[in-house]
């Protein structure tokens, strides 16, 4: 079996993530409970008849990758595979009121086409012309990482060489305001520091896109290796450490060899529980990182984990603005990540540096 | 004619989200398929929709559409003969 | 050549029938399941014809036992429903014994019930359970849930019209790396508001009975469906004393890169995913004894896909035929019906015949099947191919 490294990456998020000669040097400080991305320029890369009919989902998408590959340094891929939680929903959200506003009448296509979930992927198939295999996940917080293991699959079995993996989300206004309704969001404004003291109810929606290029082949710019990736439907808080320790066995790894967790903590005072049980058991004193705190929580977001991930491994830096506690650790060669959402769609993943 | 000439780019332009495009810059006779203005099938249907909801006009069949929607003057002949609104 | 993957268990309900059997004597019966709409209110419904599945989700809810402040949105409950039959189907009573996935495949996800309470949500707290269950893997956590699968790879596709084939594509891969010992695969859609005026102003709906193949087609005609197979790996069919019913032998999917929703004049996709699934299965084209086309009856797609199966088949196209004049077009479940569909045919050794036909197209030569044929089969290819250039095929077969 061969094996499968990160060899580039771009991130979309609501911090200035998109530049790779930065890394969370500069932060956008939040008081919201909804915060949207840091736009690049998409005229600068998208023409404009193109452009026109793409919703913002499909821009961060088409760039996000656009840019994963520039930094590949190849021209195209063997597969392209996207995972989205809601698609590009603010089309569906219009094709929606459309039709009960109009009573069914005058409506046109453009927002239907565009509701598709796999419009991600088929239009970066499109601006690219990649005939090659393209699927598009959708399973709430595992959209991304079913994806991801898909692609993990074809790479280790070397029925691809370069694939493009990503995960895109974006933010609409009906979405947004019944989610609050329902406490998904949190009903004050919180400042990004202050998230995981919030001790209240829901998450701050964000949104963005995490795109990577994965080969089974090292190259000099070259992130990390993907180690193993596993996703469960379900898992109860109170197995969630046991379950991480049977994973990291699975995979031949000491959990004394990790030496940095990646979670997703989204200042869910009913949720973050799950995280807890990792940070107070037996990933207590290594070093604990967070980045919903800057990004938000979307179904995707734990692309930006990967993203996040990645970028310690090859850079060996630690950004301040993600460190969850105070360690000694300078050497980060094995990184795990967890994350869930709402107690559901639970994922793992171990980054090794390669 | 003229005003409705004018109109109908000026719809095109919202409608087709031509963001950097002004009426100015779509001659009356400029070909608005293919090579012309760029515009596709997606935009054809668009184009269906304006004429039924501007100017009552039902087109059945896509199509029809091809004739009719060539240039600015074959859009704006067809409407003025065959408009209910 | 590569070993196909066991499939040991099926259900399905559709326009034509609420479990395998149903539709296997619909099928064989020529029994068209496409009606005028009746369970959902639109001002279309003189203009339309549909495949509705003629059972309420009120009767849903009472055959799945749920309590009444359920947040099941029809495609849940269809996909539920079909799912379970599927285990049934494959004597699985212990279903955690094995390690078993659910790969789901879903276009609508929860749209009916958004569409529903769309602008009550803000002002009403009752309909607000349902906004949880809008996003596409709802359904899929539901059906999980009903199958009793617990801390596993569960997941859901959405790859327009070819979901449900590249679920299957993806589970049989889960099975051959050894990732699961078992896997459900399949997919559900149900009828909405929202994909009849979708396709609506696509101007693809037929006003009449589809036609698939047909030179004077008008369009599709959208189905509700669901279907789930059950895929198991060597050694659990071998521990278990398992009767195969067919196998996953090949698949492929491949990307048109031509046009958001339309098929490219030649079928370039298509072509390239029949051709990659027999080079996976290790057959030649004349190993192919007849083909389960995708044949929506819209003018694009029947003439794409037949220059396509011509490119890949040449002189020699297999029989072929489209069953959506019985179903209608089920959109992300269709490749999961067709599925069983093929493996009925390989078991009963029938070919469907292509309801509706009158006229030749004129653009080739290749006919579709138009009678109910015996004939003995030892594979089948599947095509579904979908918005976004999605092209998919899947090879099924008698031996592994």
């Amino acid at each position: 079996m061969k094996k499968v490294y990160i060899n580039s990456v771009c991130a979309i998020t609501p911090q200035k993530t998109f530049d790779n000669t930065q890394f969370l040097e500069e932060l956008i400080e939040y008081d919201a409970n909804v915060i949207n991305v840091v736009n690049p320029v998409y005229k600068d890369f998208i023409p404009p008849a193109a452009a026109r009919r793409m919703a913002k989902g499909i821009k961060m998408g088409v760039v996000a990758s656009k840019l994963a590959l520039k930094e590949s340094g190849l021209e195209n891929v063997d597969a392209i595979i996207t995972g989205t939680g809601m698609g590009c929903v603010r089309d569906s959200e219009k094709f929606v009121s459309a039709i009960i506003d109009n009573d069914e009448q005058f409506l046109t296509p453009t927002a239907f086409i565009q509701s598709t979930h796999n419009t991600v992927g088929g239009q970066i198939a499109l601006e690219l012309g990649c005939k090659g295999y393209n699927f598009t996940y959708v399973h709430s917080g595992i959209s991304f990482e079913s994806a991801l293991l898909d692609a993990k699959m074809q790479l280790e079995l070397d029925e691809a060489k370069a694939i493009l993996v990503g995960g895109v989300d974006e933010l609409g206004d009906h979405t947004v305001a019944i989610h609050k309704l329902v406490n998904h969001i949190k009903s004050e404004n919180i400042n990004s520091n202050a998230l995981l003291e919030s001790k209240t109810q829901g998450c701050v929606f964000g949104e963005g896109a995490g795109f990577f290029v994965l080969k089974n082949e090292k190259q000099e710019s070259s992130y990390a290796e993907v180690v193993a990736l596993n996703t469960y439907n379900t898992l109860d808080e109170e197995s969630v450490n046991e379950e991480a320790i049977r994973f990291l066995e699975e995979n031949n790894i000491e959990a004394s060899s990790i030496d940095a967790i990646i979670l997703g903590n989204n200042g869910d005072v009913n949720f973050d529980g799950y995280y807890n049980k990792l940070t107070s058991k037996t990933f207590k004193d290594i070093q604990q990182i967070y980045y919903k705190h800057i990004s938000g929580e979307f179904n995707t977001a734990s692309s930006f984990g990967l993203w996040l991930g990645a970028r310690i491994i090859k850079s060996q830096i630690l950004p301040e603005a993600v460190k969850l506690n105070i360690t000694e650790t300078s050497k980060f060669k094995t990184i795990l990540l967890y994350n869930q959402y709402r107690g559901k769609n639970h994922s793992f993943t171990i980054l090794k540096q390669c | 004619m003229d005003a409705l000439k004018l109109e109908l780019k000026e719809n095109i332009i919202e409608q087709l989200n031509l963001e950097d495009m002004t009426a100015d810059d779509i001659a009356n006779d400029d070909i608005l398929f293919g090579d012309g203005l760029g515009l596709d099938s997606i935009d054809a249907l668009e184009l269906i929709v304006m004429l039924d909801k501007n100017y009552g006009i039902k087109l059945a069949d896509p199509k029809e559409g091809r004739a009719i929607f060539e240039s600015i003057d074959t859009m704006a002949a067809y409407i003025a003969e065959n408009r209910s609104k | 050549m590569s070993k196909g993957v066991a499939i040991t268990g099926m259900g399905i309900i559709s326009a034509i029938g609420n479990n395998v059997a149903e539709n296997y004597q619909s099928l064989i019966d020529g029994k068209k399941g496409i009606t005028r709409v009746e369970k959902i209110d639109t001002i279309h419904k003189d203009v339309i014809m549909v495949g509705e599945i003629d059972i309420t989700n009120e009767a849903f809810e009472k055959k799945l036992g749920l309590a009444k402040d359920n947040n099941y949105s029809r495609t849940a409950f269809l996909g539920a429903v079909a799912a379970k039959q599927a285990i049934a189907d494959a004597g699985i009573t212990n279903i955690n014994k094995y390690k078993t996935g659910l790969i789901s495949a879903t276009s609508v996800g929860g749209m009916d019930r958004t569409e529903t309470h769309y602008y009550n949500y803000l002002t009403e707290a009752e309909p607000r359970k349902y906004i949880d269950g809008h996003h596409a893997g709802d359904s899929s956590q539901k059906i999980a849930e009903q199958l009793g699968i617990e801390k596993s790879l569960v997941t859901t596709i959405s790859t327009a019209c070819s979901s449900a084939a590249n679920a299957i594509m993806f589970g049989a891969r889960l099975i051959k790396s050894g990732q699961l010992d078992r896997v459900v695969v399949g997919g559900t859609d149900c009828m909405s508001k929202f994909t009849i005026n979708g396709f609506k102003t696509l101007m693809i709906l037929s006003d009449t009975y589809n036609t698939p193949f047909d030179e004077n087609r008008k369009g599709l005609n959208l189905g509700e469906a669901a279907a789930f197979l059950v895929l198991e790996s060597d050694a659990v069919v071998k521990a278990e004393n398992k009767t195969v019913l067919a196998y996953v032998k090949g698949y492929a999917n491949a990307n048109d890169a031509h046009h958001q929703t339309a098929s490219s004049d030649h079928g370039d996709g298509a072509t390239l995913a029949m051709e990659k699934a027999l080079k996976v299965a290790g057959l030649e084209p004349k190993d192919i004894d007849y083909i389960n086309a995708h044949g929506t009856a819209t003018g694009n797609n029947d003439l794409s896909e037949g220059r396509a199966i011509i490119r890949v088949f040449g002189d020699n196209v297999p029989d072929f035929s489209s069953t959506k004049a019985y179903t209608g077009h089920t959109l992300a479940a269709a490749g999961g019906i067709e599925a069983v569909y093929s493996v009925l045919a390989l078991q009963n050794n029938i070919i469907y015949p292509n309801l509706n036909f009158k006229t030749q197209m004129k653009e080739f030569n290749i006919t579709p099947q138009l009678t109910l044929k015996e004939k003995h089969l030892d594979v089948i290819m599947s095509n579904s191919f979908g918005f976004g250039g999605n092209c998919s095929t899947v090879i099924f077969s008698k031996e592994a």
